[in-house]
């Protein structure tokens, strides 16, 4: 089993301003959104990343993108570093969350061809790809509709496509299927174990336990910025499931019962 | 990779031209608005400096005498004859723009004058005339009033004349008369046409992706910054020249009735094809400037608003720049002048209008102008990289 991706100490603090104090209920100038986050993925396996909203699992898939650098540690995609060599990094992943949009000036179509022409993608694997995707996620039927006028879950198959017009090894999806209805959620949840089966390596953030107990090899939970249990699905789960096994993990490191 | 600027390039027009509101008002808009405003502000102008030439000024006389019998009556005055106790209401009359003008004429004037020696060291016969300034028919009647008593008064003594031939005595030319006008208006309006382009477009393209959340997107493809960065800028002064072009246009076609009548035979045709070659040497460059200006300044930014805001400094010391080739009289010939942006190009501008181009100056302003974008580039990319700029809420 290779070993596409490491993560190795990641760590990474940002400064809270006055309003950010008051919010977060703290008087601390800096909070911690990673500390010393370590894991790795395999090639053909799924990684779910689990945790509650604000543990820092955005932050670290942002790391993993090249789009914020860390404090310390770094991480290695396919050998290629995402603190030296951020622009290899960036043309072997794929990555999509929601935070990334669309302009909506443009139709699907227009936006797949500009994206293959940035990863300089020959225009007959751009078509043959764009077919088969297109195909997939059923967007031939608003391909030529401005991005506008589509509906959150049209926008966001789009994105999907347009996330993997470099047909790329490793796919970050930071929450997947949020804001997505069930028959759209199901879609993206077949194509990620369709990815797996051609043998992608695929990293997930989520907090819905459900999804990891369905497409994950292997889980890692993030609690206050700490990689707290990483291991296969079965050895974390500890012969509970999963949901329970998570809230024992989280009282533990929390210190209070929930 | 060259081709991603390429690429990047093409969207950003493509997304321009797309926007077919935003065309219009970008570059059509400005340069037939101008036309019309020009048009209209040149005719009212002239309007209202030219009075009515069927008007018949009314003027009261008190003491006429027989020498100004005929003069006056000749001049096209409707007369009326007055006695010295009415001077008063007359001065009401012509405080309430009821009457244009009073003359009062010292008793005998005739025979004062026939005396008067101007070595005698007494005061000359005084004619009073009464007008009111703010009364555009009185003020010009007042003018032909006084021409025509000066006219008068040299006939008298008349020694010698100045241009009293049909001889052409003006020597200027229409290019020198072109020239001058040019130099003087269009280096500033060239100016502020070129910042509104960019202000239409970059910080819509900077400050607008950043704030819809689109240039993350663009940021997790593998192209490098400065080409992201390189392909906005080149986009972005294609579309500031065209809207620029647009306003210049409307200005040049204008610009005549805008001077109204002072300006017979002005016209662009006297500049040859080389003058306007560089000047779109000099406007291109600058654009490309400017722009790199504005974009770096809307990174900073978090919305469109806010970036349009951030940049008015910028825009009023630009303004400022273009006035100082409203003055000083021709170029400056230190080049070290050209190496100071924006103000190179005003320099260079006011050089080419005034048909005094100095090649080595050209030069050095494009030079300059490049390699303060070049390291603006620079600049942007580092920004395109830094989390703090592109992810600021």
């Amino acid at each position: 089993m290779r070993e596409l991706l490491r993560a190795d100490g990641l760590t990474k603090t940002f400064r809270l301003s006055k309003k950010q104090q008051m919010l977060e209920k703290t008087k601390a100038k800096i909070k911690v959104a990673a500390d010393k986050v370590s894991f790795s993925a395999y090639e053909g396996e799924i990684f779910g990343l689990l945790g509650p909203n604000g543990a820092g699992k955005t932050t670290t898939l942002r790391m993993l993108a090249t789009l914020i650098k860390p404090d310390s540690g770094d991480a290695f995609v396919d050998g290629s570093s995402i603190v030296n060599e951020p622009d290899k990094v960036r043309s072997k992943i794929g990555f999509l969350t929601s935070e990334l949009k669309l302009e909506e000036f443009f139709t699907p179509n227009y936006l797949f061809d500009f994206f293959s022409e940035l990863h300089g993608i020959p225009a007959d694997v751009r078509d043959q790809r764009k077919k088969e995707l297109f195909g997939i996620f059923g967007i031939d039927s608003f391909a030529e509709v401005k991005v506008s006028s589509l509906s959150t879950g049209m926008k966001q198959k789009a994105s999907l496509a347009i996330s993997l017009v470099h047909d790329p090894d490793i796919i970050i999806f930071d929450e997947p299927t949020n804001g997505l209805d069930v028959i759209t959620a199901k879609v993206v949840t077949d194509f990620l174990l369709e990815l797996k089966r051609k043998g992608k390596t695929i990293i997930v953030s989520t907090h819905i336990f459900s999804l990891v107990e369905k497409i994950c090899d292997r889980v890692g939970i993030i609690i206050d910025g700490k990689m707290t249990a990483c291991d296969t699905l079965e050895a974390v789960k500890d012969g509970m499931p999963l949901e329970d096994r998570f809230f024992e993990i989280y009282s533990a490191a929390v210190g209070e019962a929930v | 990779m060259k081709n991603a600027i390429f690429t990047i390039m093409k969207k950003e027009i493509f997304r321009f031209f797309g926007d077919k509101r935003m065309a219009l008002t970008t570059i059509f808009l400005p340069g037939i608005l101008i036309y019309v405003i020009y048009t209209f502000m040149g005719d009212a102008i002239t309007n209202s400096f030219m009075p009515d030439a069927e008007y018949k000024p009314s003027l009261s006389v008190i003491n006429m005498p027989e020498s100004m019998n005929a003069l006056l009556e000749a001049a096209n005055f409707d007369i009326e004859i007055c006695d010295e106790k009415d001077l008063d209401s007359i001065k009401q009359s012509i405080t309430d723009s009821e009457t244009d003008l009073c003359a009062v004429f010292p008793e005998d004037f005739d025979s004062a004058v026939a005396q008067y020696d101007p070595s005698g060291g007494t005061a000359a016969p005084n004619i009073e005339i009464y007008y009111n300034s703010s009364n555009t028919d009185g003020q010009t009647a007042y003018g032909t009033l006084t021409a025509l008593l000066d006219s008068y008064e040299s006939t008298m003594t008349n020694k010698f004349d100045i241009n009293n031939t049909s001889e052409k005595y003006d020597l200027a030319d229409e290019k020198d008369i072109t020239g001058m006008i040019f130099s003087t208006m269009l280096p500033m309006l060239l100016l502020i046409f070129m910042f509104s382009g960019c202000m239409a477009v970059a910080p819509e393209s900077i400050a607008g992706e950043k704030e819809r959340g689109t240039i993350a997107t663009l940021l997790i493809t593998p192209v490098k910054r400065s080409h992201i960065a390189l392909g906005k800028i080149l986009a972005l002064s294609v579309i500031a020249i065209l809207s620029g072009a647009s306003s210049t246009i409307g200005t040049v076609l204008s610009l005549p009735k805008l001077m109204g009548g002072a300006t017979d035979g002005m016209s662009a045709d006297a500049y040859n094809p080389g003058d306007y070659a560089w000047l779109a040497l000099v406007i291109f460059s600058t654009v490309l400037l400017l722009v790199t200006a504005v974009s770096i300044i809307s990174a900073f930014a978090k919305t469109i608003k806010e970036a349009q805001g951030y940049v008015s400094p910028l825009m009023i010391l630009t303004m400022l720049v273009g006035v100082t080739g409203m003055f000083g009289g021709g170029i400056k010939h230190s080049i070290v002048y050209y190496l100071i942006p924006l103000y190179n190009s005003v320099q260079s501008m006011v050089g080419i209008f005034s048909f005094d181009i100095v090649p080595q100056y050209i030069g050095v302003t494009v030079a300059a102008n490049l390699v303060f974008t070049g390291i603006g580039v620079f600049v942007l990319s580092k920004m395109f990289n830094s989390e703090r700029v592109i992810f600021s809420k």
